[in-house]
């Protein structure tokens, strides 16, 4: 099996603050780390590939140091990597990162599966995966959380979270699914293996190599525009009253204060 | 990409602290853009010299005039439609107004025609039905078919999908087969000027907010998170112009297949994600048997029920129950949050967006309560039975 795992490099968000003075992002000294739900999409290929033998390529759009994420995934047990990596390609919103990347997969054809994590963590969109599916005309299963392959290896069942419970969906080979935390646990790479990931192939490709419609890549392909980019109020804590003593008396405080404010 | 005019530029440092994301540095006592820049475009906005500008797309209006109307893409499940959809109506019919244009639904289902006087009597104008067996379960390829056809025919102006799993499912397969702008999980939205959409959603975990538009593409597209917006006052004499679409889903094009749906929580439950109150509970719960009292307080209050992410992991609670950045994002008008720390995975997925946070917890420096509106320092084992207590009292009362 030949799986294709889109991977990005993401500001640790925990650990991003405001500046309160000039409103913006402190990013000096966040650390950067491979988006949460795709190490599940990493792990997930990788397991597919202990079963079946086959290769898992790790693909990434992104700057030069996204390379510590690549690495952190090959560490993990992928075999090789493609980083688009060019000035052109950005500034890319939803669109543009999808088309760009599907571009990059059709030169891995034949595959068989696209593992994406459902979402990254620093745009929250969730729309990249199902536009890479849509780009490349295969079928997309969202929301994984216990995958299948059927021992003909031609077929994928999926356990898909839903909004009211889960569902099990079925479809042929190739497709694209996202993965949700729940999927599995991802690994924790030895010593060794980060040290074995370092000679492992990493191709760069630049927008001219890639080639493709490139008026589609970067912000110049990008149907949406930021316009504007602003702070919100910071929440500040309210009331405090200790209800250690008399929880009672702490509960009715509560509950009038609720009335009060209409919500009740 | 950035283009700094050196000419021009003085060096004046101004962009490098108008940067949201520190990208702006100052070399050779020029602005220069590191790799962090994602093109925003806030320092072009208020460089003094105007030396920094960014190479766009050009937009040409005149080919969007035929492109007329506000649609909303109603969800439902099993013949029932999701808030959000509501929700979706009394929002649309506010731009549709402001841009003097009518507000439609798009309704796909099967044996969902019943829902028509709903969607009227909350505003809908015209109301386009598809009904037939193979849209009964949604399905990614027959709903990203059938409005696909119907956007390229039909021409909207502005189209609006619920955030759900599905919505978020169905909204980027069908920008992406039209090559359409999409914003996703918007939490406002509004008409400029220039008659665009205004969509306006937080990113990095609800630190910053970003207003975007769709300029060079018609229709606008967004999906928009749920409970941000109130659904309307119904008008059961409103009356909407019912159309019936006559696009087949060819069964050939369906390539995924629904095996089995598992449904899971009680009849009825409520979501967090759409419910209007939430009650959470963290690891100060202790043991998967103390649940129920928190879960009292929900009740009575018909609230949703949730939790902190070490509650879903140790398995006390379902996967749908999480809230926060590996879970679920939230936007309820009361939150109350019963020992939870407060760490901010769990925050990003509601302070942004709830009205009000309630914490209980008994330790006073735990996190929740640098944000919460109303905080009780105390032993959740003793403070929410009590307010339970009260809340039927209050009840009764009433
Ligand atoms: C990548 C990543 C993603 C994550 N995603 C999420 C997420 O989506 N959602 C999420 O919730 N977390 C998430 N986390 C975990 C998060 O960092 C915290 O570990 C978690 O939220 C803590 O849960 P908690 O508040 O229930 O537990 P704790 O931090 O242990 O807090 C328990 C609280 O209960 C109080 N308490 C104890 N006994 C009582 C009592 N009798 N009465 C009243 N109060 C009491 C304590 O004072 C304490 O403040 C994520 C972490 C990572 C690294
Ligand atoms: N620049 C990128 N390079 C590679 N994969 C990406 C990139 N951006 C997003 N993805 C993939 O798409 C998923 C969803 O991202 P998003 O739509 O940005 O929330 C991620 O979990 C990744 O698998």
């Amino acid at each position: 099996m030949r799986i294709i795992v889109p991977i990005k490099q993401v500001p640790e968000i925990a650990e991003v603050k405001i500046d309160p003075e000039t409103k913006t992002l402190i990013r000096a000294g966040v650390p950067s780390i491979v988006n949460p739900f795709d190490e599940f999409a990493v792990e997930e290929a990788i397991r597919i590939k202990e079963k079946f033998g086959g290769e898992v390529i790790v693909i990434t759009m992104g700057p030069p140091q996204a390379l510590d994420a690549i690495r952190k995934c090959l560490a993990m047990g992928a075999d090789r990597a493609l980083h688009l990596c060019d000035r052109p390609f950005a500034g890319a919103d939803t669109w543009a990162t999808a088309y760009t990347l599907a571009q990059a997969i059709k030169t891995l054809e034949p595959y068989d599966l696209i593992i994406a994590g459902k979402q990254a963590i620093d745009g929250d969109t969730a729309q990249v995966g199902p536009e890479i599916a849509e780009v490349l005309g295969i079928p997309q299963i969202t929301y994984a959380i216990k995958v299948d392959i059927s021992e003909d290896q031609k077929r994928i069942k999926v356990r898909r979270e839903t909004d009211d419970g889960f569902e099990i969906v079925e479809c042929k080979l190739p497709a694209l699914i996202t993965a949700i935390k729940g999927l599995n646990e991802p690994r924790l790479p030895s010593l060794m293996a980060i040290m074995k990931a370092r000679q492992k192939e990493v191709k760069t490709i630049t927008a001219e190599e890639l080639g493709g419609d490139s008026k589609q890549y970067g912000l110049p392909g990008s149907p949406t525009q930021v316009v504007e980019i602003f702070t919100p109020e910071a929440r500040t804590g309210g009331i405090k009253i200790d209800g250690t003593e008399d929880p009672a008396g702490a509960a009715k405080q509560l509950i009038e204060w609720l009335l009060k404010k209409g919500i009740l | 990409m950035l283009k700094i005019d050196k000419d021009r530029c003085t060096g004046c440092k101004i962009c490098t602290k108008v940067c949201p994301f520190g990208a702006m540095v100052i070399v050779d006592e020029k602005a220069e853009a590191t790799e962090a820049c994602t093109l925003c475009g806030a320092c072009v906005k208020t460089c003094p010299e105007n030396a920094i500008s960014i190479e766009r797309r050009r937009v040409d209006p005149s080919k969007f005039k035929e492109y007329k109307g506000v649609w909303v893409i109603a969800e439902q499940i099993g013949g029932q439609l999701r808030n959000v959809s509501l929700e979706l109506l009394s929002k649309g019919r506010e731009l549709a107004d402001q841009l003097g244009e009518p507000l439609c639904v798009i309704l796909l289902g099967h044996e969902v025609t019943g829902l028509t006087d709903t969607l009227a009597a909350h505003g809908a104008d015209v109301i386009y039905v598809s009904d037939q067996k193979r849209l009964a379960q949604y399905t990614t390829d027959a709903y990203t078919d059938v409005i696909s056809a119907l956007i390229l025919t039909e021409k909207p102006n502005v189209v609006l999908i619920g955030a759900t799993a599905n919505g978020r499912d169905l909204g980027p397969r069908i920008a992406a087969r039209l090559r359409l702008g999409l914003t996703a999980d918007c939490t406002g939205l509004s008409i400029d000027d220039k008659r665009q959409l205004v969509q306006t959603r937080p990113a990095f975990g609800g630190n910053i907010m970003a207003s975007i538009l769709s300029p060079y593409t018609r229709p606008q597209m967004a999906t928009v998170r749920p409970n941000v917006f109130k659904p309307p006052e119904p008008n059961p004499s409103h009356k909407a112009d019912v159309r019936t679409v006559d696009i087949k889903v060819n069964p050939a094009a369906v390539r995924t297949k629904i095996l089995e749906t598992i449904k899971t929580g009680a009849e009825g439950e409520l979501k967090v994600e759409e419910a209007e109150m939430v009650v959470s509970c963290g690891r100060g719960i202790k043991a998967p048997e103390n649940i129920p009292t928190v879960a009292e307080l929900a009740k009575e209050l018909n609230a949703a029920l949730g939790g902190s992410r070490p509650i879903v992991d140790a398995g006390w609670m379902e996967h749908h129950q999480q809230v926060g950045q590996s879970g679920r994002t939230i936007s309820p008008r009361l939150y109350i949050a019963c020992g939870i720390s407060g760490a901010i995975q769990h925050l990003v997925g509601v302070a942004g967006s709830a009205e009000i946070i309630i914490a209980i917890n008994s330790d006073p420096e735990a996190p929740i309560f640098t944000i919460s509106d109303f905080g009780i320092v105390g032993d959740l084992f003793r403070v929410v039975p009590e307010l339970v207590k009260e809340i039927k009292r209050v009840k009764a009362q009433k």
